[in-house]
């Protein structure tokens, strides 16, 4: 039973291929249960693959499938090859489950959408493609699945195409991820050079056997980050995460919280060998994702606009991710991935339940009060919130932990403090939303109010599924210090992370970092509930007290406006000059000019055709006495 | 024996007869009358060329020519008739549609 994994990617493919073909044609109600059923398939042959999995001995790892050898040029060669072992199976079960549940959600937020054989169709397509991402056995297969990702995200940020802000967030995500993919593109011809195969076994067999010298892994690791920071929206390359927003609410669930962005990461774990070998590129990502961490959070206190504190909740988060694997703990990050992905997801279609029900309304500061109107969204709402600020006992805690302990014991305490305050921060900006959105006065426009009705079943069953994994997932991976050997999910990926970071803390020390990540979460939250419950003018005075910086966070340190003025202005001011003075003068000149000089020369013969037969009888006596006259004398 | 220059000679003058009538002349089926004429010179110096040499090849092309020379007089003149139905006219010099 363990080799029919290769046909996990192929079900939503084909789906995917039957709606493009004959979406328009299909009722609603076909297309949905096509769609879910086919992830859901889909899911359930990663289940059955991963309890197979688990019954074959770790020396079997990984389990490869070689489909078709697609390319073979020389010495390179690249087949249509999936692998399976514990990471592949960890992110193909994220993927099909959390998957199948957001396919679930919208059938319900997207049942008066007219496009909706389209929405579908994407939504299959990027399944596809990303459970080719993380199946495929070489990195070039894997870049496949990396760019097609990549292209359903642009089709399904700019869904709404008529929309100008769509299609141009779509336009700005697929750019900034050009420029992520030429790193990634650069370090797989590398691997190349070096390897002389992209296929990942045969890069670890490399790196093992020594062949690799550390100036080498670092160049290749850092240029394939360059790749992970675009796609995974890390700085300098995440400023197209927030703007991904305007897609439809359960996209930027399932591909800009829950699987896409974490594609950066998987990639990182995946080569962590190579990462291993080249402490640089290690530290590298450690400092990039607690940067990007604690920076994003930072953004994530001022905005309004409820899905954007949570894009930038989900840069902060997958910041974390990068923290734990650039410190070596791989595990720990990929267990991140996992958790995050269920609140994260759980966070999205909460809120997209909430602007269901006050039609589309995204300002927090014109909700308020809304627990009562909501009870089946509110309570799934808050387990999201508490698992993401790291509460006990919920998953985001287990995870979160994981990762700062072994940044801590790693002794990168720089990283390890930059998390900490990241955490406060998170366990803020969480409940700043919370209480904002169903807390206090009611701010509702009344033309909203009127409206206000609690989402269909079909929206909110996928929420308290998401919301009782977001409780339990944490379970599969408990600290040591509620014992040994409790943490299942370390020990599962075992065989696949090489690497092993010696560094043990005693558990005493263990104890003190968990109290003081607990005390750290409910500080944030017990701050937010001081600022908008307890006196809600402290904001007010905050801002009135430090304008520039509340300016410098609510504009979003000027990213943006930095970035085109010295990226993007110059560029197009410079294609501009190119355009007018090279194109058209040197290029279309030319063209142009050998169109006009053959043009002359044609008008100069036409003198000669008058049309009339005597003429050409003349000219045609003229040129025989000629040749008489040669051939004669 | 007549020698095969007066035989030339008179293929000669034929030829350039009949060049010389091709462009004074205004009208198409003087022209082309003047054509015929022009091929007769040559059939003649053929002839003339093949008896002198005792061979068959230049009558044997004679006949091509006059079978050529009969296909151009139908196609000819019933491009001439199409022109004149068109045109009401067949002066050679209003026939200048071509002119680039």
């Amino acid at each position: 039973m363990t080799d029919i994994f290769w046909i996990i990617p192929f079900i939503p493919g084909l789906s995917s291929l039957i709606l493009l073909v004959f979406g328009t044609k299909l009722s609603k109600k076909w297309i949905s249960v096509q769609a879910c059923t086919a992830v859901f398939a889909s899911f359930a042959v990663s289940v059955i693959s991963f309890i197979g999995l688990r019954q074959i001995p770790h020396e079997a790892y990984p389990l490869i499938k070689n489909l078709y050898p697609w390319i073979q040029s020389g010495g390179f060669k690249a087949g249509l090859s999936f692998q399976f072992d514990p990471l592949t199976a960890v992110m193909a079960l994220v993927v099909t489950g959390v998957g199948f549940l957001i396919h679930v959600y919208s059938v319900g937020y997207m049942a008066e959408d007219k496009s909706y054989a389209r929405f579908f169709q994407n939504l299959n397509l990027f399944t596809f493609a990303m459970l080719i991402l993380v199946m495929g056995s070489n990195m070039v297969l894997m870049f496949v699945g990396w760019e097609g990702v990549g292209l359903c995200s642009y089709l399904l940020i700019g869904f709404w195409f008529e929309k100008h802000s769509a299609a141009s967030a779509g336009k700005k995500a697929f750019i900034v991820n050009r420029i992520g993919d030429a790193g990634f593109i650069l370090g797989i011809l590398f691997v190349f050079i070096y390897v002389g195969s992209t296929e990942f076994t045969a890069i670890n067999e490399a790196i093992g056997g020594g062949q690799i010298t550390q100036g080498v892994a670092t160049l290749i690791a850092l240029l394939l980050f360059v790749g992970a920071t675009g796609k995974s929206a890390q700085i300098p390359l995440y400023v197209w995460l927030p703007d991904a927003m305007e897609g439809p609410t359960p996209v930027s669930a399932l591909i800009h919280a829950a699987t896409m962005v974490t594609a950066g990461v998987y990639m990182v774990a995946r080569m962590n060998l190579l990462y291993s070998l080249s402490g640089t590129a290690g530290n590298v990502v450690a400092i990039v994702g607690a940067v990007t961490a604690f920076y994003a959070a930072t953004m994530a206190l001022t905005q309004n606009d409820i899905k954007r504190v949570l894009a930038y909740s989900t840069i902060s988060q997958l910041g974390y991710m990068f923290m734990g694997c650039g410190v070596g703990a791989y595990a720990a990050g990929i267990f991140h991935l996992y958790t995050h992905a269920f609140f994260k997801s759980l966070l999205f279609l909460a809120a997209g339940s909430v602007m269901h029900a006050l039609s589309g309304e995204l300002n927090m500061q014109k909700m308020g009060g809304l627990k009562k109107y909501l009870p089946r969204t509110f309570p799934t709402f808050l387990i999201g919130a508490i698992a993401i600020s790291g509460v006990p006992f919920l998953s985001g805690f287990f995870s979160k932990d994981a990762i700062l302990t072994s940044a801590y014991a790693s002794g990168n305490y720089l990283v390890w403090a930059l998390g900490i305050t990241t955490a406060i921060l998170t366990a803020f900006y969480m409940f700043r939303l919370i209480f904002l959105t169903f807390f206090g006065k009611e701010r509702l426009a009344p033309e909203v109010k009127k409206h206000l009705h609690e989402s269909p079943p079909v929206m909110t069953f996928p929420l308290q599924a998401l919301a009782f994994f977001s409780i339990i997932a944490g379970y599969a991976g408990l600290p040591m210090v509620f014992g040994k050997n409790l943490n299942w999910f370390g020990q599962f990926l075992a065989p696949v992370i090489h690497v092993h970071h010696e560094t043990q803390l005693s558990l005493n020390t263990e104890w003190i970092l968990i109290l003081f990540s607990v005390a750290v979460a409910l500080l944030g939250i017990y701050l937010a509930y001081i600022f908008y419950i307890k006196k809600p003018q402290t904001p007010h005075n905050l801002v009135s007290r430090f304008p520039s910086l509340y300016r410098l966070l609510f504009n979003k340190y000027y990213v943006d406006e930095i970035y085109e003025a010295t990226i993007v202005q110059p560029l197009v001011k410079g294609s501009e000059l190119v355009y007018n003075n090279f194109d058209l003068k040197v290029i279309d000149g030319a063209a142009n000019g050998s169109a006009k000089a053959i043009g002359f020369f044609g008008k100069l013969l036409s003198y000669f055709q008058t049309g009339l037969i005597k003429d050409y009888a003349l000219i045609f006596l003229l040129g025989v006495i000629l040749l008489l006259g040669y051939l004669l004398f | 024996m007549i020698p095969t220059s007066f035989f030339t000679s008179l293929s000669a003058i034929l030829f350039v007869l009949g060049g010389f009538a091709f462009f004074v002349k205004r009208d198409l089926i003087t022209q082309f009358l003047s054509i015929e004429v022009m091929l007769s010179a040559a059939n003649l110096a053929f002839i003339a060329f093949a008896k002198s040499a005792s061979s068959l090849d230049g009558q044997i092309i004679v006949f091509f020519i006059i079978t050529v020379a009969a296909a151009e007089a139908a196609v000819g003149l019933a491009i001439i008739l199409l022109v004149y139905r068109q045109k009401k006219t067949i002066k050679s010099e209003d026939m200048n549609l071509m002119k680039g």
